[in-house]
């Protein structure tokens, strides 16, 4: 309304039009000069969400030529091998895609590997949420919504490769349809409702079809929305340093900096996504050949997210139950349904069950440097550990043939070292945290080495420590000495209190995340440090005068001797 | 606003460098320091550095520019059957290569240019922003609650139970009517996964999927596997217009020594040494094809579920808790190999009321 301005651009009258009516300024104002902090662990979820779009993109151009029908045809492409060949019309139109339709190939590719970056970009982007703790209070909802989108991503992308109806896709539907069965009462239904009857039918790829280009990418893109809307609204979280406190945000403006940051950002995953699937290929379904239920191709593999379930059903032991004329096939439901099932769940309630062990209700926008928190990051590592194990043993037939052993010995092996090797990895994984974090302590106290010796004015040579800069220092006391719950157990009277049992546990628990730690040092030391530094430096100094040929040392002495004991 | 450019708050350039103290902390036991002194790049610095980089980003655009019409000049003009020979990749579609390559590199190009074009001439002091809080006051708080409990008092939702009560039965019920429609999914699974296309009439031959001509015994030798199926099932699958059929009556024929047979699952089902299998894995259904002839071993290729061939195709190893069925087999007048009827369990994956 106001005419103090009036604008002569185009640009500037639209914008006018459109704030007369959305006031689009009041928001624009408040956010274009947002800041975004900086680290390269952030690019991870980028990474994921562009290669979602480049997914929508490159899938809404693949849906212009595929055909989700199962109806036989005879090829007659120009794929000469397969000339001839009775198939599905779903694979004749992938097989057209690849071959007759000018970069269609290319898309294809692109919306594969796009698919393994996604689902691979979110898996590391959770880690990074995880070993930081991003994931604490106020932003365990979009931890939620995070394991949900992992989730979904695999379902979506299995869903995408089993459309062509290759005889690779194929299996994999087959190993679906086995898994429906064995739902415990319902499972024969379930497995006659989404095949239509018996397997394969004629009506499951167009049901899957929808599924996979309709119903989950629309509810991916309305979680990644909320997701990205929470980080908006609640600001990201950002890496101690210099400046970083929990109530500032340090970094550089949406608008240009982040804007320009982020959109070349995209680009440069679309670029790499493009050149990757121009000089790459993948899932060249022409080689597999058409679906049929009685054949195999031997020593296929699902594409690498399913892995680990795959793993998970190879390493099950045989364990099916027979009772009052029914079947429980324990040898798939646990592996297939009740293990994935309890893997979200813990995923999920994680931000929950660290509350509950530390009883920390508390606001965080620093992040933890992962060593700083020994066992959150030990958990983690035992957790990917486990996962990585069941991975492993989806290849249990490659590596029996890679070693020349049998089978049945890699197979026993591994369902042992499942579970003996993710402890290991607990333990191994808390010593290296706390052992940096020492090294942390000793870093600020003597600087770090530099390598260069000076040779002192009675002779003696002695090595150059350099003190951390501002930016080092301010990251490693960032860190917080989290106390030990101590909650109460009895109450005034000697008598135990209401919730004794379970606040004995928390205090337990709190105790065994927490106590072991190594404190960093106090000002005081720290003080002490630096004056010692400068102390030495106007030694060094000296000797430099003397020694005319040490020039322009920025670093200081060390001199291992009675500091040693500031050492915590 | 509140937000601060450090670069204001009146570090200056060119004196020595303030000792950093480490009286600052926050309530949770961390020692806080300041902001460290921004470094000038020397695009900031110098006008011919600022210059070169606005060339050099200009330059990637422009680079991309010309890969983009270039793509269209290789959509245009490259064969789309033509496959060229490069190192390491080998043979490939000369197509696919251009237009990804071109594509690729073009929005590469892009994607570098903008980054750079961030890095060197954009701003890079760090600005500091203050987080708003995220909990309402407690005045919003109370006055939402308020304006509830007049919404609840208004609306008689919590004083008429009778209507609440009955909207919550509707709105429970509601969803169910909707979960009924899917029933037409599917078709009633009744008996079909326990009948399989050898039960359709007895004695059927069997056709070898290798050559496409009816199984004789002295086809197999000692040691041989034949894939099979049973005769006419390409014409039923033509009729159902499915591959349901083929799903289930897959078998494999082997032939061993009939004094290494340890067992059959029913009297005389074998041959002169001959075993008829499903090929379906009583696992989760994979189609097996691996046949070790000095053990009688079965190996799925899925999840290596193995079984005994020449002991009633126990399952000896991995996931797979149930033998592979066996189908009895005869001979007829003319002298072909017949199943004599149809398996005598459900063959594949096990499923709730398979028993
Ligand atoms: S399907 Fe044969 S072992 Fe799993």
């Amino acid at each position: 309304m106001s005419t103090s301005t009036q604008p002569s651009t185009p640009v500037g009258k639209t914008a006018r039009w459109v704030d007369d009516r959305y006031t689009t300024s009041n928001a624009l104002r408040r956010n274009l000069g947002k800041v975004f902090p900086d680290h390269w662990s952030f690019m991870l979820g980028e990474v994921a969400l562009y290669s979602f779009v480049i997914l929508l993109l490159s899938g809404t151009y693949l849906t212009l030529f595929f055909k989700p029908s199962m109806v036989d045809v005879i090829y007659n492409g120009t794929y000469v091998p397969l000339k001839g060949v009775k198939m599905t019309e779903a694979y004749a139109s992938s097989l057209d895609i690849s071959f007759d339709v000018r970069g269609g190939l290319l898309m294809r590719q692109i919306h594969h590997w796009a698919a393994l970056f996604f689902v691979g970009a979110m898996t590391i982007h959770m880690f990074r949420v995880f070993f930081t703790g991003a994931f604490r209070k106020p932003r365990e909802v979009n931890w939620v919504i995070g394991t949900v989108l992992v989730l979904l991503g695999i379902v979506e992308g299995f869903a995408g490769y089993s459309l062509p109806d290759d005889l690779l896709s194929g299996t994999g539907l087959r190993i679906t349809q086995g898994i429906a069965s064995a739902i415990p009462i319902v499972g024969t239904y379930v497995s006659f409702g989404l095949f239509g009857g018996e397997f394969p039918g004629t009506d499951f790829l167009p049901r899957l079809y929808a599924i996979h280009i309709l119903l989950i990418p629309g509810i991916i893109l309305a979680l990644v929305t909320a997701h990205l809307l929470m980080v908006w609204y609640q600001k990201h979280t950002q890496w101690p340093g210099p400046g970083r406190t929990e109530n500032n945000v340090v970094g550089y403006r949406f608008f240009p900096v982040y804007m320009a940051k982020a959109g070349g950002f995209f680009f440069i995953v679309f670029g790499v996504t493009t050149l990757i699937s121009a000089f790459v290929t993948i899932n060249p379904v022409w080689m597999f050949g058409p679906y049929t239920p009685d054949q195999v191709s031997a020593g296929s593999q699902p594409d690498w997210y399913m892995g680990f379930l795959d793993g998970a059903v190879r390493v099950m032991p045989n364990l099916e139950l027979v009772f009052w004329h029914h079947t429980l096939s324990l040898n798939l439901i646990v592996p297939a349904v009740v293990l994935p099932g309890i893997m979200t769940l813990l995923l999920g309630a994680y931000p929950w069950i660290e509350q509950f062990v530390t009883g920390d209700k508390r606001e965080h926008h620093l992040l933890d440097r992962p060593r700083n928190t020994p066992t959150r990051t030990a958990l983690g590592v035992t957790a990917i550990t486990f996962y990585l194990m069941l991975w492993v043993s989806g290849a249990n037939d490659i590596i029996a043939t890679t070693f020349e052993s049998s089978i049945n010995a890699i197979t026993i092996s591994l369902r042992i070292l499942l579970f003996v090797v993710p402890p290991i990895a607990f333990t191994i994984t808390k010593r290296i945290c706390l052992s940096l974090q020492r090294r942390d302590n000793d870093k600020l106290l003597h600087g770090h080495e530099t390598g260069r010796l000076l040779r002192l004015p009675h002779g003696e040579f002695v090595e150059i420590h350099a003190p951390l800069t501002q930016k080092e220092q301010a990251e490693i006391l960032g860190k917080v000495d989290m106390p030990v719950l101590a909650l109460e157990t009895v109450d005034a009277n000697g008598v135990a209190a209401p919730w004794a049992l379970v606040n004995n546990l928390r205090n337990r628990l709190s105790s065994w995340f927490y106590a072991i730690n190594v404190a960093k040092p106090s000002p005081a030391e720290l003080e002490a440090a630096a004056g010692h530094f400068s102390h030495v430096s106007a030694v060094e100094l000296e000797a430099t005068h003397r020694h005319r040929e040490f020039e322009a040392l920025g670093g200081v002495l060390h001199q291992p001797s009675e500091d040693e004991s500031v050492n915590h | 606003m509140s937000d601060t450019t450090h670069g204001d708050t009146g570090h200056g350039h060119g004196h020595e460098v303030e000792p950093i103290t480490y009286t600052q902390s926050d309530e949770r036991g961390r020692i806080l320091l300041g902001l460290d002194e921004h470094r000038s790049r020397r695009t900031d610095t110098s006008q011919r550095a600022a210059k070169r980089a606005e060339r050099q980003i200009a330059g990637m655009f422009t680079f991309a520019a010309i890969c983009f019409v270039a793509a269209i000049a290789a959509y245009l003009l490259v064969p789309k059957h033509d496959i060229v020979w490069v190192p390491v990749l080998g043979n490939v579609s000369a197509s696919n290569l251009s237009l990804g390559g071109l594509i690729g590199l073009g929005t590469l190009l892009i994607g570098v240019g903008a980054i750079q074009w961030a890095r060197a001439l954009m701003p890079d002091e760090e600005v500091i922003q203050e987080r708003h809080e995220l909990r309402g006051s407690d005045e919003a708080r109370e006055d939402t609650i308020e304006q509830f409990r007049r919404g609840a008092q208004e609306s008689g939702f919590m004083s008429r139970p009778i209507i609440r009560r009955s909207l919550l039965g509707a709105m429970a019920l509601f969803p169910l009517p909707i979960a009924f429609l899917l029933g037409d999914l599917g078709t009633a699974p009744d008996d079909k996964l326990r009948h399989t296309a050898w039960g359709n009439k007895p004695r059927t031959r069997i056709l070898n999927q290798g050559s496409g001509q009816m199984v004789r015994p002295e086809d197999l030798a000692v040691g041989g596997l034949i894939n099979a199926i049973p005769v006419g099932l390409t014409e039923l699958e033509e009729q159902e217009g499915s591959q349901n059929a083929r799903a289930k009556a897959a078998i494999i024929l082997v032939r061993m020594n009939p004094d290494e047979i340890k067992s059959t699952q029913g009297p005389n089902w074998d041959y002169e040494g001959i075993v008829a299998y499903s090929k379906i894995c009583t696992h989760v259904g994979c189609p097996i094809s691996l046949y070790q002839q000095r053990t009688h071993s079965l190996l799925c290729p899925c999840h290596q579920s193995t079984f005994d061939l020449s002991d009633s195709g126990r399952a000896v190893f991995g996931p797979a808790a149930r033998h592979m069925p066996q189908l009895q087999l005869d001979v007829d007048s003319e002298g072909y190999l017949v199943a004599v009827g149809d398996f005598a369990e459900p063959v594949g994956p096990s499923f709730w009321e398979r028993g």
